[in-house]
């Protein structure tokens, strides 16, 4: 039996524990010490202690997320809170930030050009990431399963799938600013290749100003390109997820007669439908940014989502407004995600 | 001791439970950005007739140039000058198409260079820079003598608006400008006197009956970048002036009430409107290239007519044939009782710079630009990016090309009816923003006369009211 007047350096750990308040200063002192202590140098009488048990188990994880967490803590967390922090505040670049209470949000609430670019940004995340995962699944189903059967294999993929898989990812290689500029001499209306290509086949009077002014072609066009940019790689990680269903489930489904639609949506959307909530939250995220894309490609006038109206009060030194704005789009990105996990909710099948 | 009792469900709970507790710590590391700048002293030396500004002889000058159209070498050209005549002093100068995102930092934190080349599309909104007390009064610089006649100050060497550009509603000048544009309405001379053998249109009516003639000959009268359907303000501007005189231009630049609602304003877009119903627009250049595929088929003569602003002689040089003959013309008068004269021009200082209040080396920030305004460095600037010096008759003598030669021309005839269009750099949003967007349906016709100017009222009442940007008054 441990006594706590003479202890015994040796003797086996013991489970009796006083509690901490009645323990002697010096044994505090030591358990204080022991947090920095290799268990070596640690006095026995500490190292018996059940608590140190645990010390011991909390210092062993604190000493290897301390550094990754104070990079996010400073390199992540900090921002946001100071964005929270400024978007109560007039602050305009300047050395001082005076505190405006909710000014910002209640100037926000009445601008108007605000919601129109909260406008555009809705359609986009309501629509972009619809046509693109579903762009996506299509593809990726006929390079994994779409094939005709061939001797000994439940499922193929197309001719050429392997290549397909490649090209479709040739978007998702090139930075995002190039494919702005290369979608807007596309898009050009007395140059580009989208109306020279429509004249060339006898479509002139398909011929538009794609970027000229028209809001909605240009809503439409670029649509288009952020789903264009982003369908590779949902082609891509959805085959992964199709080619990780097993084979025998295809072959079951086969044998009972059933077709490559009944096949896709009874067995393959089922299987990879956690992938396909998260691919959606991911591009419902890339779809309320669309900053890149909209800010070099769409003229301003003729429209503008968001980000870009943020940046743009950032450029005439209104940070605080801005900021205030940046929140917005955080609150929104937050409410996007929770309303997919919510109703993308399914039981998860494990195989 | 290889037992430690740590599994990975522990690690991932500890790690989800520090994540959380990281985050209220973090309250405390808010309102860094803000922080920072300590009183440093700038530095200077002895005043003397060599010296006029006490500038220290051997002080490190850092001089940041927008690296645009205009590249850096005119501003090389004035460092030499520094470094020749304080040999003891290295000149840092750098160039960046980011003038904002590598200065402002620097301005905040409180170290900033000494002189900033305040211009590009990621230029800083200078009067949020005076609002924050973050740009310096180069007063003193002003009322220094000036580089090449010590008997006159630097600011009577300026032509008209240099001094009034960098003013914001009080006496203290923040911003210099280097360089004098032109706007107005750009041609050929040999289009006019040669293929049409017409004269350059003083009325509205004559530019009609232009444009007809024009159209018989299978040429479009007009043509603007619709992509920036903003340039349709360089020939608008001094219409608005015209029609309705400088009080008509005062109220818009200092947001009046219905300022953009007068019967002027109406004169002005129904004269445009009449041009666009009789199809004399050579439509379609869309997107950020519209303003060279449309000074293209300008130089190509497959229009006769473009509002543009005196850089054009340089951009279209490529494509600009050898007997082109460019012009710029005023913009016609609408009616004979108009309120200023045929020849009003819209003509303002520009390329601005600036000193930050706590650059180091003001002293000699300030004596660069003394440099930069003297004649050599101005004639220099002018063979370097063919622009305008806003130094008089600095390039007088000189064999200028015919833009250039035009535009002073253009000056000459203007006298006092130079007009200036301060809201654009005081509210610069309500200008590349709102008129940009106003004007861009209003050519597209989309939108009518009277919604063109509702909507533009609109805006110039919503920056009236906002409480984040600065209001000038009238002095």
């Amino acid at each position: 039996m441990r006594t706590r007047t003479r202890p015994d350096p040796s003797g086996p750990a013991t489970q009796g524990t006083v509690p901490w308040r009645k323990l002697p200063p010096g044994d505090k002192l030591a358990f204080a010490v022991a947090v920095l202590l290799p268990p070596r140098f640690t006095p026995a009488r500490v190292r018996a202690d059940r608590r140190y048990r645990t010390l011991d188990k909390y210092r062993f994880i604190v000493g290897f997320l301390i550094l990754p967490l104070a990079f996010y803590a400073v390199f992540v967390i900090s921002p946001f809170f100071q964005a929270i922090y400024y978007s109560f505040t007039d602050w305009a670049g300047g050395a001082t930030a005076n505190f405006v209470g909710f000014d910002n949000y209640v100037k926000m609430w009445n601008d108007e050009k605000f919601w129109s670019s909260v406008q555009t940004s809705l359609l986009l995340l309501v629509f972009v990431p619809v046509v693109t995962l579903a762009l996506g699944i299509f593809f990726a189903y006929m390079i994994t399963a779409g094939g005709r059967h061939r001797r000994g294999e439940a499922v193929s993929g197309v001719v050429g799938s392997s290549f397909y898989k490649v090209v479709y990812f040739f978007p998702q290689v090139l930075s995002i600013a190039l494919i702005a500029v290369v979608w807007q001499q596309v898009y050009s209306s007395r140059s580009g290749l989208l109306n020279g290509l429509l004249g060339e086949v006898g479509l002139g009077s398909l011929e538009q100003r794609w970027l000229g002014g028209d809001y909605k072609l240009g809503l439409f066009a670029t649509m288009a390109v952020i789903a264009w940019s982003f369908v590779g790689f949902y082609v891509v990680l959805f085959s992964a997820a199709m080619g990780a269903i097993p084979k025998d489930i295809y072959e079951a489904a086969l044998l009972d007669g059933a077709g490559r639609g009944a096949t896709f949506f009874r067995v393959t959307l089922p299987l990879i439908w956690d992938t396909v909530r998260t691919g959606w939250i991911y591009m419902g995220i890339q779809a309320l940014d669309a900053f890149a894309v909209v800010l070099i490609m769409v003229p301003g006038h003729v429209l503008k989502v968001t980000p870009v109206y943020l940046y743009e009060r950032f450029r005439e030194g209104q940070f605080g407004y801005a900021t205030a704005i940046g929140v917005v789009l955080l609150v929104l990105s937050m409410a996007f995600t929770l309303i997919v996990m919510r109703i993308g909710r399914r039981e998860t099948i494990e195989y | 001791m290889g037992t430690t009792n740590v599994n990975r469900r522990d690690v991932m709970k500890r790690a989800t439970a520090a994540g959380l507790l990281a985050v209220p710590a973090l309250g405390s590391l808010t309102s860094c950005a803000t922080g920072g700048g300590e009183e440093n002293k700038a530095e200077k030396g002895k005043k003397s007739a060599d010296n006029p500004l006490a500038v220290k002889k051997d002080a490190e000058l850092q001089v940041y140039i927008f690296n645009g159209g205009y590249d850096d070498k005119y501003a090389r050209y004035v460092s030499d000058i520094y470094e020749k005549k304080y040999p003891d002093a290295k000149v840092d100068q750098k160039k960046t198409e980011k003038i904002a995102t590598q200065t402002q930092p620097r301005i905040v934190k409180g170290d900033p260079p000494d002189v900033i080349n305040n211009s590009g599309a990621d230029n800083m909104n200078i009067l949020s820079l005076v609002q924050n007390k973050q740009a310096a009064d180069v007063s003193e610089l002003l009322d220094a003598p000036s580089w090449d006649d010590p008997e006159v100050k630097v600011r009577d060497t300026f032509v008209p608006g240099v001094v009034e550009m960098g003013q914001f509603g009080s006496d203290a000048v923040y911003q210099l400008n280097v360089a004098q544009t032109v706007y107005g309405i750009w041609y050929s001379d040999t289009m006019l006197s040669k293929t049409l053998e017409v004269e350059y249109p003083k009325t509205w009516d004559e530019m009609l009956a232009v444009c007809k003639t024009a159209k018989k000959k299978g040429v479009h009268g007009w043509t603007y970048p619709a992509g920036h359907p903003r340039y349709m303000f360089f020939s608008m501007y001094a219409m608005f002036g015209q029609a309705g005189g400088r009080k008509q231009l005062e109220a818009m630049d200092y947001l009046e009430p219905n300022a953009w609602k007068s019967d002027a304003v109406k004169a002005v877009f129904e004269a445009y409107e009449e041009l666009l119903a009789k199809k004399y627009v050579l439509q379609g250049f869309d997107g950020e290239k519209a303003h060279i595929e449309a000074q293209t088929a300008w130089t190509k003569g497959k229009a006769v007519f473009i509002p543009d602003g005196s850089w054009v002689e340089n951009e279209a040089k490529p494509t600009t044939p050898k007997d082109f003959e460019m012009r710029v013309g005023a913009t016609p008068s609408l009616d004979k009782g108009d309120a200023m004269p045929f020849g009003t021009l819209y003509a303002p200082p520009g390329e601005p710079f600036l000193i930050p209040e706590k650059a180091k080396n003001k002293q000699g920030g300030m004596e660069w630009m003394r440099m930069m305004y003297s004649k050599k460095a101005a004639q220099n600037f002018f063979r370097e990016v063919s622009s305008m010096p806003v130094v008089k008759g600095a390039i007088d003598g000189l064999d200028l090309p015919p833009g250039v030669a035009s535009s002073q021309k253009a000056i000459k005839a203007a006298g006092d009816n130079i007009v200036i269009a301060f809201f654009k750099e005081w509210y610069t949003a309500l200008w590349n923003e709102e008129f940009n967007n106003v004007v861009g349906s209003f050519m597209n016709g989309d939108s009518s006369v009277k919604e063109a100017m509702n909507t533009m009222q609109k805006a110039a009442d919503r920056v009236a009211k906002d409480p984040d940007v600065h209001k000038i008054k009238k002095a």
